[in-house]
């Protein structure tokens, strides 16, 4: 049976996955400014309003703190919000709720109760937002306990992915790269269609050099592989989907085979998502590394407004294409 | 022609002042704003129609006083004596820009002239003008800070503890809220239930107005009063100025929330156009004056243009630059 697909932005295949969701099971919700009239600030949510009604999809005031402890007391008693916050950058506004909160309540009150929440945010650079809305915090989530921590790359990823995380029982932050809102991919249209958190996907085979990508880095990485054929240097390109929980074993089978590695992500180098897969690479597949890592990251800088500061300081294609170089 | 009460303090020279500054914010917000063919627009918060608020307020402060901004900061920085050629520069990120093309729109500052920075980070500027107000404070340098934000940011949790804390430490700041109906697409009626927000001040202990904010005077007035008391120990005041922006919340937006209607009705409360006539009929300047200062104002961007297209980009290798102070290896590519 061939699976029925249909061409999309991103950020429509976000909405898709929210749609369904929110008719297959009441409980789901959403919450977040400029969400409901106005579709939202990258139009995710466009539509759903008229679809929903006023109760189900809630606009707020501008108070990151309230929406963040609205969806999560909300999720501690059974409901499955999903509370868009509307920058990633704006995370810093209300990380109470989600470390202190989200993340602790399972597990501090002896496993009594879950909190299904899930939490939207756009990230990253491409639209000269400078220093205080291009930022990339996933890492810093995937220091915290309890959390769940996805990153899709892709307009289908960003489908199934959603769903799973609407449906996971657990606090689960949803980095939406900007970037990938606008490009178009084949979305599955099945309801039932979901991608299981912790399972890492493959964009091409190579026995040469394995490269671990997450968000737009991506595309600039499938894109470096595809001119590096020509040179008759095959490479992997894989792309974890979900960093907490990490397919690690993807990464370390493909390792093995390769015995060479590149990881790229967008954000800044020191404890990235970069270090981490670095950190498990050396440690569990040393013995498989014919070379050093490398890894390529925005350097430990604030986004710069200037695109061609901008432009200078975030990984693309032609900075992978020569690093890959260096390692066969 | 009747004359009406304009504010003895203020010379002809002064009033007139007022005008030209708000009429340059004006011309300058349209320039980058408007394809004119001139110069591309660039994506902005522009403060059209809501000039009166920062030229008013930062009319009744001195040259060392501080302001802090929001993310609609061009008429702030402005109004604070901020130069045009450094500020368009720098929203075109050009080297030659206040913050060296680093910064951009949203985060413009003169801390030259004590303007403390726009704010990407919608309620951050209160805050910050606590800590610059206890400073005056402690150091008994009698300087006063405006910090201005939204109807939008008056819902932020940063805003409240920053009125309580002004408020129990006496610090000297003039909390300035610009409520202009919207904060992004959601309006203040149903951010808000209460009719003015003044009447915040009330639940810290402080005063509290609410003014007509399309009105220079009346804006100059009331900070004036504030600014008098919170300079001789009196404390904080929340003075919100109704008001409204004429375009969208930025230039991206395309703006299908508010109705033709309301932007129109408002328009015809222009600030600059209002304090125009004002000032005709009590014969501070005539038509002849007005036209110079017209062309003045539209020269003086045109100088700006020029030096912005001629500012180079940033280099690439001076993007590591200025992160510390004190220098220090930095992990990279
Ligand atoms: C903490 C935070 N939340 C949300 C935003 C996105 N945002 C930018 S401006 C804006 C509206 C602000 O409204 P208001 O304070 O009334 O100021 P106005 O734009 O009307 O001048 C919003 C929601 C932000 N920049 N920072
Ligand atoms: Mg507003």
């Amino acid at each position: 049976m061939t699976e029925e697909t249909k061409t999309m932005r991103g950020l429509e295949a976000i909405r898709l996955a929210i749609e369904e969701e929110m008719e297959r099971d009441d409980s789901v919700f959403l919450i977040g400014e400029d969400i409901g009239r106005f579709g939202g600030a990258f139009f995710v949510t466009e539509g759903l309003l008229d679809k929903f009604g006023s109760e189900r999809v809630r606009d707020t005031p501008i108070s990151e703190n309230a929406i963040l402890g609205c969806a999560v007391g909300a999720a501690m008693v059974g409901m499955r919000p999903i509370a868009e916050i509307m920058f990633a950058d704006f995370l810093t506004v209300c990380m109470e709720m989600i470390v202190n909160q989200a993340a602790k309540a399972r597990y501090m009150y002896g496993g009594q109760i879950s909190v299904p929440v899930t939490i939207r945010v756009p990230f990253g650079t491409g639209i000269m937002g400078a220093a205080q809305h291009s930022q990339s915090f996933e890492s810093w989530f995937m220091h915290v306990p309890g959390l769940k921590v996805v990153l899709p790359s892709n307009a289908r990823d960003f489908k199934g992915l959603m769903k799973t995380a609407v449906r996971d029982n657990d606090p689960v932050i949803f980095f939406e790269n900007k970037r990938a809102y606008y490009q178009t991919g084949e979305v599955p249209l099945d309801k039932n269609f979901t991608i299981p958190f912790g399972q890492a996907r493959k964009f091409t085979e190579g026995d040469d050099v394995t490269i671990v990508a997450t968000g737009a880095m991506v595309l600039e990485s499938i894109n470096a592989a595809r001119k590096l054929e020509a040179e008759n240097i095959h490479c992997e390109v894989i792309d974890p989907r979900t960093l907490v929980p990490l397919d690690k074993d993807s990464i370390l089978n493909s390792v093995e085979k390769t015995g060479r590695l590149l990881i790229v992500d967008e954000g800044c180098k020191t404890c990235s998502v970069s270090a981490e897969i670095a950190a498990i690479v050396a440690e569990e597949g040393f013995h498989f590394l014919k070379k050093r890592i490398i890894r390529l990251n925005t350097p430990n800088v604030p986004i710069p407004y200037s695109p061609n500061l901008e432009k200078a300081i975030i990984p693309n294609a032609k900075l992978i294409q020569e690093n890959v170089k260096k390692l066969t | 022609m009747k004359k009406d009460e304009l504010p003895k303090d203020l010379s002809s020279d002064e009033l007139i002042n007022l005008y030209k500054k708000m009429l340059l914010i004006r011309e300058f917000e349209q320039r980058i704003t408007k394809d004119t063919g001139k110069i591309k627009s660039p994506l902005v918060h522009a403060y059209t129609g809501e000039e009166a608020i920062a030229v008013g307020a930062c009319a009744a402060i001195n040259e060392d006083d501080y302001i802090t901004s929001t993310h609609r900061g061009h008429g702030h920085f402005i109004a604070k004596g901020g130069d045009i050629n450094s500020l368009m520069a720098e929203i075109y990120g050009k080297e030659g820009g206040i913050c060296k093309g680093r910064g951009g729109s949203m985060h413009v500052a003169d801390f030259s002239k004590n303007m403390l920075g726009a704010n990407g980070i919608v309620g951050a500027g209160p805050p910050l003008a606590l800590g610059v107000a206890l400073a005056s404070k402690m150091r008994n340098e009698g300087k006063v800070v405006l910090t201005f934000f939204g109807d939008g940011a008056a819902n932020q949790g940063m805003l409240h503890e920053s009125m309580n804390l002004a408020a129990i430490w006496k610090l000297p700041i003039i909390f300035v809220l610009e409520n202009n109906k919207y904060g992004w697409s959601t309006p203040v009626d149903y951010a808000t239930v209460i009719k003015d927000l003044s009447l915040r001040a009330q639940g810290y202990g402080m005063k509290g107005f609410t003014i007509d904010g399309n009105d220079v005077i009346e804006v100059y007035k009331t900070i004036k009063e504030a600014v008098d008391i919170a300079r001789k120990g009196g404390g904080p005041t929340l003075i919100e100025c109704k008001t409204y922006r004429w375009q969208g919340q930025t230039t991206m937006d395309a703006d299908k929330y508010r109705l033709t209607e309301e932007k129109e009705e408002w328009k015809r409360k222009c600030p600059i156009e209002k304090f125009k006539i004002r000032l005709i009929k009590n014969e501070v300047f005539d038509r002849a004056i007005i036209q110079k200062i017209g062309e003045d104002t539209l020269e003086q961007i045109d100088q700006s243009v020029k030096i912005t297209k001629k500012s180079p980009k940033p280099d690439i290798n001076t993007v590591l630059d200025d992160i510390y102070k004190n220098p220090m290896n930095l992990g990279g590519n």
